[in-house]
């Protein structure tokens, strides 16, 4: 289980995180929406250790990472896989050694059991013919299945998605989603999604939260946000101008 | 008046602030060279990078150098009925002072603006982030190797340098201006010590390590979007010559 609390973080005076408060459960999907430049980026590499944050809790598996040290925090990280919004692969290096880097230098494992595991990931991310191919040759859809795959290699317990979707057309949008879906059954993980993608993420995950002025402003099932009566939420949800979000 | 004087207090905790945090980098890169798992691949190609692809821009400026000095050197050294001299003359400015600030310099041009553009690039496009998620440490695969690199490779393209210098000098002086090759050499080997060949591997050796430690600061430090980018691979070719002579002068007058 994960447990924020009360997180808070600024950066030159502005405050970003406010006091957040989340539990997300074992191999639960939850995606976290808001505003675009509300946070929600920097919420989630609170997650992984990369932002430090001012005030406040994160307790991994009975762990609070944000008070251990680096050895102790690289155990941590080795649970989780992650998703960045722009794949973040690695340009010198191939589609099949991106995705091999983990099992390479992690988990040193045996070149013939890293190329098994690669081809299995490419075929579950409907990516097989595409091994040899760097980084740069290959379409943004693409890129983001080669980054879930670099993400789920290792099997990690957490796997986070920072706006996986983002500048997809709606057909790529959808096969992405599915694609979460289908590895989630497949590997079981708890999986933590940054989304714009209102209402379509409903159909994703079993969760929802709403992250607005640097707090959980309402969480809860799919079903409960799309009929919250959090006039912020609604409006959020709706895409109402004149209201209450400003700037939305 | 007392925003002027707050304002440059602001500045100059800045600079220092800045200045600790270059060298605490430093610090842990070091640490970082002696402390296992040794990415030796990595080091191969960085070596292949900064060193081999280095060396027709060093073979082309050390004849060059090599001749321009022979010349200038050749009219001073007539005027004093010194023309044999000619040898010692080119060769010591060479090893001691030319060739390890001139390679350093073309190197910190051609490779060093490449390692922080490369590693500015990495950032911003999260690259970094990736590698600490995948809880590896960045240090290990992006500043150690381009360190050692260039620790091993300086003092070599050095001495690539100095050898061509001295034969342009040769061309310069024997061929065209008629002084005898055996003059050439003979004094050479008459006036250059093991010292002076110790100073400018020390130089060389200490300018690798400069135009690494900036060219990757700079690169992993880099601010966001491509403009991000752009300054720091300024930042770094500038903050790396002006130390490269600095250093320079400094180890030149301890060894005076």
């Amino acid at each position: 289980m994960i447990e924020i609390i009360d997180l808070h973080k600024s950066f030159d005076g502005q405050e970003v995180l406010r006091g957040v408060n989340l539990k997300i459960e074992d191999k639960e999907l939850i995606a976290i929406i808001g505003q675009s430049g509300g946070g929600k980026s920097v919420f989630l590499k609170h997650l992984i250790g990369l932002l430090k944050p001012d005030r406040g809790s994160i307790i991994i598996e009975g762990i609070d990472i944000t008070k251990v040290r680096r050895k102790e925090l690289d155990l941590v990280r080795q649970k989780f896989g992650v998703v960045f919004q722009g794949g973040a692969l690695f340009d010198s290096l191939t589609v099949y050694d991106n995705i091999a880097f983990p099992l390479r230098e992690k988990l040193m494992l045996h070149e013939l059991k890293v190329r098994d595991r690669v081809e299995e990931l490419l075929e579950d991310v409907g990516l097989s013919g595409i091994e040899n191919k760097y980084p740069a040759e290959i379409s943004g859809g693409m890129r983001k299945r080669v980054a879930l795959a670099r993400a789920l290699v290792t099997e990690p317990k957490i796997v986070l998605f920072d706006e996986p979707t983002t500048g997809l057309d709606p057909i790529l949008l959808h096969s992405i989603h599915d694609l979460i879906v289908e590895t989630h059954r497949k590997y079981g993980f708890t999986g933590v999604i940054i989304s714009h993608d209102i209402p379509e993420i409903f159909e994703v995950v079993d969760r929802v939260a709403f992250l607005y002025k640097g707090i959980i402003a309402e969480i809860g099932t799919p079903q409960e946000i799309q009929n919250s009566k959090n006039p912020v939420a609604r409006q959020f949800l709706t895409g109402a101008r004149n209201s209450l979000i400003k700037d939305l | 008046m007392k925003k002027y004087i707050i304002n440059i207090g602001a500045r100059v905790i800045q600079i220092i602030r800045t200045i600790g945090h270059m060298f605490i980098f430093l610090m842990n890169s070091i640490y970082f060279i002696f402390s296992p798992p040794f990415k030796y691949r990595l080091l191969l190609k960085q070596i292949y990078f900064i060193g081999n692809k280095s060396v027709v821009v060093i073979i082309l400026i050390g004849s060059f150098t090599g001749m321009v000095l022979a010349l200038q050197i050749f009219y001073t050294l007539r005027k004093f009925g010194s023309e044999a001299m000619l040898g010692p003359a080119v060769a010591l400015s060479l090893i001691r002072e030319l060739g390890p600030v001139l390679s350093a310099l073309t190197v910190t041009g051609r490779a060093g603006s490449a390692i922080t553009a490369e590693i500015g690039i990495m950032r911003i496009t999260e690259q970094i982030d990736a590698l600490i998620s995948m809880a590896l440490n960045p240090m290990k695969y992006l500043v150690v190797p381009n360190m050692v690199a260039a620790i091993i490779v300086f003092p070599l393209l050095t001495a690539i340098f100095d050898v061509i210098g001295i034969f342009g000098g040769y061309l310069i002086g024997v061929k065209l201006l008629g002084l005898s090759s055996g003059t050439y050499f003979s004094q050479m080997k008459q006036y250059i010590d093991i010292v002076d060949i110790e100073i400018g591997l020390y130089k060389s050796i200490s300018f690798g390590l400069i135009v690494s430690w900036i060219s990757c600061y700079k690169g992993y430090y880099t601010s966001y979007g491509a403009e991000g980018v752009s300054k720091a691979t300024t930042e770094s070719v500038v903050l790396s010559s002006i130390l490269i002579l600095i250093w320079d002068y400094f180890i030149g007058s301890l060894y005076l």
